[in-house]
């Protein structure tokens, strides 16, 4: 498929989204959000696809909405239900873990993109930005959803409200970034964590996706009924028959993602 | 008689229906309905047969009804065709049906679903009636079904508006009865079906009948009605055999006699 806004490319079973306007540090369009989610979708279905990645191009990982293409009359419910929306639910929807590459600035929207992910990996000094508050908006696109499950309700308060820029080290010590790479070693660093990722039980890992967060605010019967669920589903996948075999077998197992 | 678009099998004492258009999405035909009421009939026949499953395919429970059918119908051609009537018949099966819902149930798909007594559903599947879509409505049962089901003011916004519902929708409004991973609505329908199975064909039926009939005449009526079925299943072994076994503290052994 041909994508204007975005570089996607698949490698050693990872997907790559590249969020490609640097010159508007990476904002979000109406075009973009559209072809990230085709790239969502594209990669949902693809079976060489274990893994994906979505980072920026040039200096910012994505700094929100543009707002060149907002003013007076813009209806902001509309926006997020016809833009945003789709684009978060494709990536709820994803079967296949997604890593959020954050090489630098991620505000407004663009922080919420990288909440929505399943990890997040930093460099030191990059800034995690809640841009909202300052323009007279909410955070918004899953960001009040999200952000408590991650790091608690008080944090993500202050977050929210105050909006403080968040650096990567301190976004990893909130718990917020699973690594730190520094600069100079970024690309291997992402490139190996993400075909590690690609490698494992895609199906195991997509049933921990499927269940966990929704898990947050069930009862907890029900999500033992889910879980129950969960686990037959992974006890029938060829991925389990490998590790038990190669458990056995005292060797590495080759996970195949099903 | 050989079944042109349903496909039919047994296990244990499980009757399957499976919708077989794949390639329309199970969307109903006339000759289709008439086939899966046949089939629920013989089933009901069935001594062998204590639970009937109404499943669809991996994509689709069935995606409404077939279009170009009824694209030309006159009102009088609708008259005389009747093609809904063969929909009441669905009501007098008195065995146990469930319907396993994956992937789409929309207007006559929906409707069957709701003609059904228990429903099981996939995570990602929907329902919904888009008949208003096409400039006309639900016409086989669909109003008066999901009326009953979700109460008037949630049907009639779904049924206005034709969208679609989801399952955890579905479940929260009482719609339907379970919602498990869509990869395992087989295996719980199932698992379902056979929990029923061991259960006192006589009481089942009597049950079905009595609960019927509870929002369609009043309550001394139904109360009538409870009360005969409960006596009658004083004339059945099973209620021997179950009565008999929790005195003796064991599990009872059900006959359907």
């Amino acid at each position: 498929m041909d994508f204007q806004t975005i570089v996607y490319d698949v490698n050693q079973g990872v997907a790559t989204v590249t969020l490609n306007r640097p010159s508007a540090y990476n904002a979000f369009t109406e075009e973009m959000n559209q072809e990230i989610t085709q790239a969502l979708k594209q990669a949902s279905r693809d079976d060489d696809v274990r893994c994906m990645v979505i980072t920026g191009s040039g200096k910012a990982f994505c700094a929100g909405q543009d707002l060149q293409g907002v003013d007076e009359n813009t209806n902001h419910a509309t926006f997020l239900r016809e833009r945003y929306h789709p684009m978060l639910k494709a990536l709820k929807a994803m079967p296949k873990p997604v890593v959020a590459a954050v090489n630098g600035t991620a505000a407004g929207a663009g922080m919420s993109l990288a909440l929505a992910c399943d990890f997040r990996l930093v460099k030191p000094g990059v800034k995690f930005v809640s841009a909202f508050m300052n323009i007279g908006l909410i955070p918004d696109s899953g960001f009040i959803y999200q952000l408590p499950r991650l790091v608690g309700y008080a944090k993500a308060m202050e977050i929210a409200v105050l909006g403080k820029p968040i650096t990567g080290t301190e976004a990893y010590e909130l718990g917020l970034a699973t690594e730190v790479f520094e600069a100079e070693t970024w690309d291997e660093s992402v490139s190996k964590f993400s075909e590690k990722l690609a490698g494992m039980p895609t199906k195991a890992i997509s049933l921990v996706k499927r269940y966990m967060m929704d898990g947050m605010h069930l009862p907890y019967d029900e999500l033992l009924e889910k879980e129950a669920q969960a686990q037959r589903l992974a006890g029938l996948s060829s991925d389990h028959q490998e590790g038990m075999q190669a458990f056995k077998e005292k060797r590495q197992p080759q996970f195949v993602g099903k | 008689m050989s079944k042109q678009f349903i496909e039919t099998f047994v296990e244990d004492s499980v009757g399957f229906i499976q919708l077989n258009r794949p390639d329309v999405m199970n969307a109903l035909n006339r000759k289709m309905v008439d086939e899966i009421v046949e089939q629920l009939e013989a089933y009901d026949r069935d001594d062998s047969i204590s639970v009937i499953i109404l499943k669809g395919n991996e994509k689709a429970f069935a995606a409404g009804a077939d279009i170009e059918e009824m694209m030309d119908d006159s009102p009088l051609t609708l008259e005389l065709a009747d093609p809904f009537a063969v929909w009441d018949r669905m009501t007098l099966i008195k065995k146990p049906v469930i319907a396993a819902v994956n992937g789409l149930a929309l207007g006559g798909g929906f409707e069957l679903v709701l003609h059904s007594d228990l429903i099981v559903a996939g995570e990602s599947a929907k329902f919904g009636f888009p008949e208003v879509k096409l400039g006309v409505m639900p016409g086989a049962g669909g109003t008066q079904l999901l009326s009953k089901a979700i109460g008037k003011r949630k049907a009639l916004e779904f049924i206005w508006l034709g969208e679609s519902m989801s399952a955890d929708q579905a479940l929260q409004l009482g719609a339907i009865n379970r919602v498990v991973a869509d990869e395992l609505v087989m295996e719980e329908t199932i698992r379902l079906a056979n929990s029923l199975a061991e259960q006192a064909p006589i009481s089942l039926r009597l049950i079905k009948e009595a609960v019927n009939v509870a929002d369609e005449v009043p309550l001394m009526e139904g109360m009538k009605l409870e009360r005969k079925n409960f006596y009658l299943a004083f004339d059945s072994q099973d209620q021997k055999e179950g009565m008999q076994a929790f005195t003796e503290k064991r599990p009872p052994s059900f006959k359907g006699v």
